[in-house]
């Protein structure tokens, strides 16, 4: 579903360039994903690829090494300079590229927020392509752990980095939905940590909840790195059924958890 | 007995002076400046888009904040010790410069407060190393985390930001087609160096850092010369916060995270003496250009990250090996 929607922004994208520029040229387009390394992005990628091969433009995947706020400054910059057409990006902070990002739109390049907005900087991006309803996914998490739990106990988030616009939005959307629906009123968030979007650190993260928190309930891990690294820690301490575990995952990482009764559920996030 | 010290007295007579041109060649530098043009002519076949002076030095602003700390820790690691605390100098700093701006202080007050934590944080390192005679790379291993804490403590998860609109985009203000922050970076390395090379308290940074005792039997105020460095390193840290802050118009308790490790390989590729009493000013320049090169190289020719890093970890070890064995051929 979300990869007609990314078929569709880039077309747009497309017509929108070449009917601005007068030259023939195929179209080129980078796409500069959160950090390598990260399956979840692979699957973008290959999105970008086939609607490519479709549409006839030229696209090239640029990925910094980590996920850090300012991590994708030095490509935005590099890219401009290329003098690519559309600049692609699953931003890694809300604000840190305002600026790196209005330069290369002075210089006519047409920039997409994809898989994750510029919250509350919008006016430093062209157009967003976003792969699920933003106000729906947080509110929706609530209710799959609240389901697992009975609507009672303690829960706790596993995030990616501090920053991560994306994973924001929903934590906020979640506590907003834990405050004001009075069906959730027995549940109560203790914590929000970040594994920063690497398996180790998420791993570091996940151990941590469950030590500091024993009667834990619940984790919600709204990134693909993040749930597949809790379901590994919740499978290997045994506590599949003290300790209900969901979140946005790739149906390739989750399927042995959800076989082996790790996971019952989790919100399969695949640009399918 | 008095036949053998005369032969080796003998022997020292006479070996020859080092002919003028290994003088001037074999040193460090040179190896820095041959990597630096031999990247720059890799990186200009590498992609069309590279050789733009105008692009390489905006794309310089990335890592010159880091090259201005580079400057200073030169001299430190001259004298004999590290400092591995940057970064998280930077943060705290600036962490410092944007909750006081937050909570209602005029801009340049806050800025002087920020410079003032620099100061504050140097010192606190100098002291636990001068006063107290601890390894500084024990010492600063554990501010780094101690300041990097505290930013966290003070700006949260969040970013701080909102400057307003003159102070934001230093990196974009250009002097005679030269961004702000790498005028900064020339006359800071112009200064450092004519204090390193033609002052005394130069050349008894170079002493303290050959052999301390020696220096105190000398009558060389060691642990003075030591604690201005450390401070000098918080006042580097914190002009390189403030920069970085004006640059992405934003903090954030992680900003510069890993930062220190490539302030050390600028240094360590400029031919700077991990052990101490070696090293210069012009090689840490040209080597964080060469840092600048290489990076912008590869990125702007869309080759792999993983490939980068690799390159840099083997650039650190070649320039390591070079450096001592250029010492090792000149040792007197």
């Amino acid at each position: 579903m979300f990869k007609k929607s990314l078929l569709l922004g880039i077309s747009l994208s497309v017509a929108l360039i070449s009917g601005a520029a007068l030259a023939q040229d195929p179209v080129s387009i980078v796409y500069i994903p959160k950090n390598t390394g990260n399956p979840y992005f692979d699957s973008l990628v290959a999105g970008f690829e086939d609607a490519c091969k479709e549409l006839n433009c030229e696209f090239t995947m640029a990925a910094p090494a980590t996920a850090e706020a300012t991590s994708q400054i030095p490509f935005i910059t590099a890219q401009t300079q290329r003098g690519v057409d559309v600049i692609a990006i699953s931003p890694n902070s809300p604000d840190a590229m305002n600026q790196v990002l209005d330069r290369a739109r002075s210089r006519g390049i047409l920039v997409l927020a994809v898989n994750g907005d510029l919250v509350d900087n919008y006016e430093h991006r062209d157009a967003a392509i976003l792969p699920v309803d933003f106000t729906k996914t947080g509110p929706g998490q609530i209710e799959l752990v609240g389901s697992m739990i009975g609507y009672k106990g303690d829960i706790a988030v596993l995030s990616a980095t501090t920053d991560a616009p994306d994973q924001n939005t929903w934590i906020a959307a979640m506590v907003d939905s834990l405050k004001t629906n009075p069906k959730y009123k027995d549940m109560n968030l203790v914590a929000t940590v970040y594994g920063d979007d690497e398996p180790q650190k998420s791993t570091t993260e996940a151990e941590a909840l469950l030590q500091t928190y024993p009667d834990l309930k619940g984790i919600i891990s709204p990134t693909t790195v993040g749930v597949a690294a809790a379901a590994q820690v919740i499978q290997s301490a045994g506590k599949a059924d003290e300790v209900k575990l969901t979140g946005l995952g790739t149906p390739n990482q989750m399927r042995p958890f959800i076989k082996d009764g790790t996971v019952e559920a989790v919100q399969a996030l695949e640009p399918l | 007995m008095t036949t053998r010290t005369e032969t080796v007295k003998h022997t020292r007579d006479s070996a020859d002076a080092r002919p003028m041109w290994q003088v001037v060649l074999v040193r460090p530098e040179v190896m820095t400046f041959a990597l630096l043009v031999g990247a720059f002519i890799i990186a200009s076949n590498l992609s069309p888009f590279f050789s733009d002076a105008q692009f390489i030095l905006e794309s310089s602003t990335y890592y010159v904040e880091y090259s201005i700390i580079a400057l200073v820790l030169t001299l430190v690691i001259i004298s004999g010790e590290i400092d591995l605390s940057p970064a998280a100098m930077m943060a705290l700093s600036a962490c410092v410069f944007a909750a006081l701006y937050q909570a209602g202080l005029p801009i340049g007050l806050a800025m002087i407060a920020s410079l003032a934590t620099g100061v504050l944080m140097g010192l606190f390192n100098g002291i636990l190393v001068v006063v107290f005679k601890l390894p500084s790379i024990i010492v600063t291993i554990g501010t780094l985390t101690l300041y990097r804490g505290l930013a966290q403590v003070l700006a949260g998860d969040r970013s701080i930001g909102k400057f307003p609109q003159w102070f934001n985009g230093i990196d974009y203000r250009l002097i005679l087609d030269v961004p702000v922050p790498v005028i900064v970076f020339v006359i800071i390395s112009i200064v450092l160096a004519a204090i390193l090379g033609t002052t005394v308290v130069g050349r008894q940074i170079y002493q303290v850092g050959t052999s301390e005792i020696a220096s105190i039997h000398a009558g060389i105020r060691v642990r003075r010369i030591k604690l201005g460095l450390f401070v000098a390193m918080g006042v580097a840290s914190s002009i390189g916060g403030l920069l970085t802050a004006s640059r992405l118009a934003s903090v954030r308790y992680d900003m510069a995270t890993g930062g220190e490790l490539q302030m050390v390989l600028m240094v360590m590729l400029g031919g700077t003496y991990i052990f101490g009493g070696r090293g210069s000013i012009l090689g840490t320049f040209l080597a964080s250009w060469l840092l600048v090169i290489i990076a912008t190289g590869m990125t702007v020719a869309n080759i792999a990250i993983t490939a980068q890093l690799i390159v840099m970890g083997a650039l650190l070890i070649i320039s390591i090996i070079a450096t001592n064995a250029i010492y090792a051929r000149t040792q007197r």
